[in-house]
């Protein structure tokens, strides 16, 4: 009895889990072995500089970080840069001021620019903002050891490009395996080579799609590697709290027990 | 208090007399600590501190969450990033409370279907029963309105959908519709509507717990065999019961911990898993989403709204009937209520003199098979409303009414059930002697 109530209590969790996340079409997802993955996964400090610059050369042209803090590019667990870089970086870009009515270099306290083109979306959650796995029979149980494929969705759709075109309603439309529907309004964004790394890593489509997916991944959930070691602490110091709460009432029921078998 | 009877508290010193003849609340805890409880309770009866850990624990990370959340269209959404991103521990608190709701119904649901297997909510605890759907209602209001204020694609589609169900109640349906919302569509007036609502109900919800646990009190607790509790004298009482404090308080706090190590993994590592990713997607009225989902926790009774569609021969009847006025959409809802109407009428609806679930051998597999159409509901309501899936959704939904209208009033007459302990004293000393067997081995 206790043991079916149990499974089926778990079952049902693991469940409707995936089932909530079943929505949305079916593209090809691959997979990618990301380093910030499972428990104790970290982001690569220097893969998401790498792909910050992916960003801004490349995808910053339409795309906006509306919500991510400039200053955060210096915060631990993140790109990590230092604090006179992410000034210089941030002074690149411009930014109305009210108070002036005047553009003025932005600082490290503004944000990242909005999308510059109106149909390109922002890209501070994308990474949150879509599920790679779904999982067998909607049941998305893999995402236990996968995540939620949310950086792998960035990747597959920036190596996901056939090179077929077509045209309809004025609009070029471009195969992507990975798009659902599988027909992408946007240009393939990396041919390979876009970027120079300072590091000398390769910057073949590949890499390119690895590290600004990584970077992407950080600007959308930049609190992740705390929110990781808060988990462990917490799960370390439960785990103790169970122990001495389990011999505690142990201990407090050993008397009890022992009337009962000797009466 | 009266109930079984046991010690009550005797103000010794001249302060404690002093307080306790102005106000006896040092007593009213006392009594409420000490309250006998049947030894042999077992592990399926821990739920209630875990939920009474999840309103504590959802209304301390929503007071915080409501200093820097900002209820306004435009600003709820970048208001909720704001808490992720600057405000200190700000992604720690919104992922409790976030997953928080999410182990308040998985401790409601295991809580509700306790009750349902050992007869809790038989005589004479009816009126705990109903309390407890009234709270589980609430709770589904609570949380379906806190969904709504991220203000992401499913807050704004759900709601839209969700609000959209009081639409189909003929002729006053739309006026009602557009009374809930503030307007003719989920915009401003309902984010800020439903943000009140949402910080109102978790207080009701408390003041309804103080009478769920007032009236429990009041008959004193189940047991898994559904063997009262004997109540002749103190001495008597004594041998089935020990006191809450610190016996079954020790107990509770040992499998809370268990609960909340389990809790902190998923919200450190995995905090999305329970949510939908078109939620980090800000509220479009342009953009419909694939597929609108609702949380995992209202999918069974999600399914069963889905199940009734307008070429189920039992719509049709009632179209018929009603001559055009009961239709499809409302026959769901109508469905969807009467799914939960059917649980809370329970009380009456199951004729079996007999309490507990272990003594009634047909019963224990309807009643397991209720825990998997439970399970089936869920999935089919994640899916989408096409077959096979529309199918399984009303085979289930139709198993979900048969349980209660049709198998739990019958069984009443036709099972013949085993018997049960006679004392609970003596099934607390079988079960250690069984787990002394079981530990020599």
């Amino acid at each position: 009895m206790l043991k079916k109530l149990a499974i089926s209590a778990v079952a049902a969790l693991t469940l409707a889990a995936g089932g909530a996340m079943a929505a949305g079409g079916a593209g090809h997802i691959e997979d990618v072995d990301f380093s910030f993955e499972g428990p104790f996964g970290k982001f690569d400090q220097m893969q998401l500089q790498r792909g910050l610059q992916v960003y801004t050369e490349v995808c910053s042209a339409c795309h906006g970080l509306k919500y991510v803090p400039i200053r955060t590019l210096a915060d631990h667990g993140g790109p990590q840069l230092p604090e006179d870089q992410v000034r210089a970086y941030a002074a690149e870009m411009s930014i109305y001021d009210a108070d002036l009515d005047d553009d003025r270099p932005r600082t490290p306290a503004d944000k990242f620019p909005e999308s510059g083109l109106e149909t390109a979306p922002d890209l501070s959650l994308m990474a949150k903002a879509r599920a790679g796995f779904h999982g067998p029979y909607g049941s998305g149980i893999n995402q236990f050891v996968q995540g939620m494929g949310g950086a792998e969705y960035i990747y597959s759709i920036l190596t996901g490009y056939t090179g077929k075109e077509k045209e309809q309603a004025g609009t070029t439309f471009y195969e992507n395996t990975a798009f659902p529907g599988g027909w992408i309004s946007m240009a393939p964004p990396l041919a390979g080579e876009d970027v120079e790394y300072a590091d000398g890593h390769s910057n073949s489509v590949h890499h390119e799609a690895e590290d600004v997916s990584a970077f992407l991944m950080w600007a959308a959930e930049p609190k992740m590697m705390d929110r990781q070691h808060t988990g462990f602490i917490a799960v370390l110091f439960l785990a103790l709290l169970s122990v001495l709460l389990y011999l505690t009432n142990k201990r407090l029921w050993a008397p009890i027990k022992k009337a009962a078998k000797e009466g | 208090m009266s109930g079984i009877p046991h010690d009550h508290y005797e103000p010794k010193t001249g302060i404690e007399k002093w307080v306790h003849s102005r106000l006896p609340i040092v007593g009213l805890v006392y009594d409420t600590l000490m309250i006998p409880t049947p030894k042999n309770l077992n592990w399926w009866w821990i739920w209630g501190i875990v939920l009474a850990f999840c309103l504590a624990l959802q209304i301390v990370t929503g007071i915080v969450l409501v200093m820097h959340y900002t209820p306004h269209v435009d600003l709820a959404f970048a208001s909720v990033e704001h808490i992720m991103r600057d405000v200190n521990g700000g992604h720690m608190i919104r992922y409790l409370h976030m997953n928080g709701a999410s182990l308040f119904f998985v401790a409601v649901y295991i809580h509700m279907f306790r009750g349902l297997f050992y007869g809790s909510y038989k005589a004479p605890r009816e009126i705990t029963w109903i309390i407890g759907m009234l709270i589980y209602l609430m709770m589904m209001g609570t949380a379906f309105m806190g969904y709504v204020l991220p203000w992401g694609q499913m807050s704004f589609w759900g709601a839209t959908v969700i609000t959209g169900l009081f639409g189909a109640i003929p002729f006053i349906g739309e006026p009602i519709q557009t009374w809930l919302l503030g307007g003719p569509a989920v915009d401003n007036a309902t984010l800020n509507r439903f943000f009140s609502l949402h910080y109102l109900l978790p207080f009701v919800i408390a003041g309804l717990v103080i009478v769920h646990i007032w009236a429990f009190h009041h008959t004193g607790n189940n047991n898994p065999t559904g063997v009262e509790v004997r109540r002749g004298s103190k001495e008597e009482a004594e041998k089935d019961t020990l006191p809450f404090w610190p016996y079954f308080v020790i107990k509770d706090l040992f499998a809370l911990a268990v609960v909340l190590l389990i809790f902190f993994a998923v919200v450190g590592f995995m905090p999305n898993y329970l949510g939908h990713p078109d939620n980090y997607i800000e509220a479009n009225a342009l953009a419909t989403p694939a597929h609108i989902v609702p949380e995992w926790y209202f999918l069974p009774f999600y399914a069963i709204l889905r199940a009734f569609t307008g070429d189920v021969w039992v719509v049709m009847f009632a179209s018929w009937i009603t001559g055009g006025i009961v239709d499809a959409k409302f026959f769901g809802v109508l469905a969807m209520f009467g799914a939960i109407a059917v649980m809370a009428l329970a009380p009456w609806l199951d004729t079996s003199r007999v309490r507990s679930g272990q003594n009634r051998p047909m019963f224990k597999w309807w009643y397991r098979l209720l825990l998997l159409d439970f399970v089936v509901l869920m999935w089919a309501g994640a899916m989408p409303a096409e077959p096979p899936y529309s199918t399984i959704s009303l085979i289930g939904s139709t198993y979900w009414f048969a349980y209660f209208l049709v198998i739990l009033p019958l069984l009443g007459v036709i099972e013949k059930p085993t018997a049960a302990p006679a004392t609970i004293e003596e099934d607390f000393k079988a079960k250690v002697a069984k787990s002394a067997a079981k530990a020599a081995k």
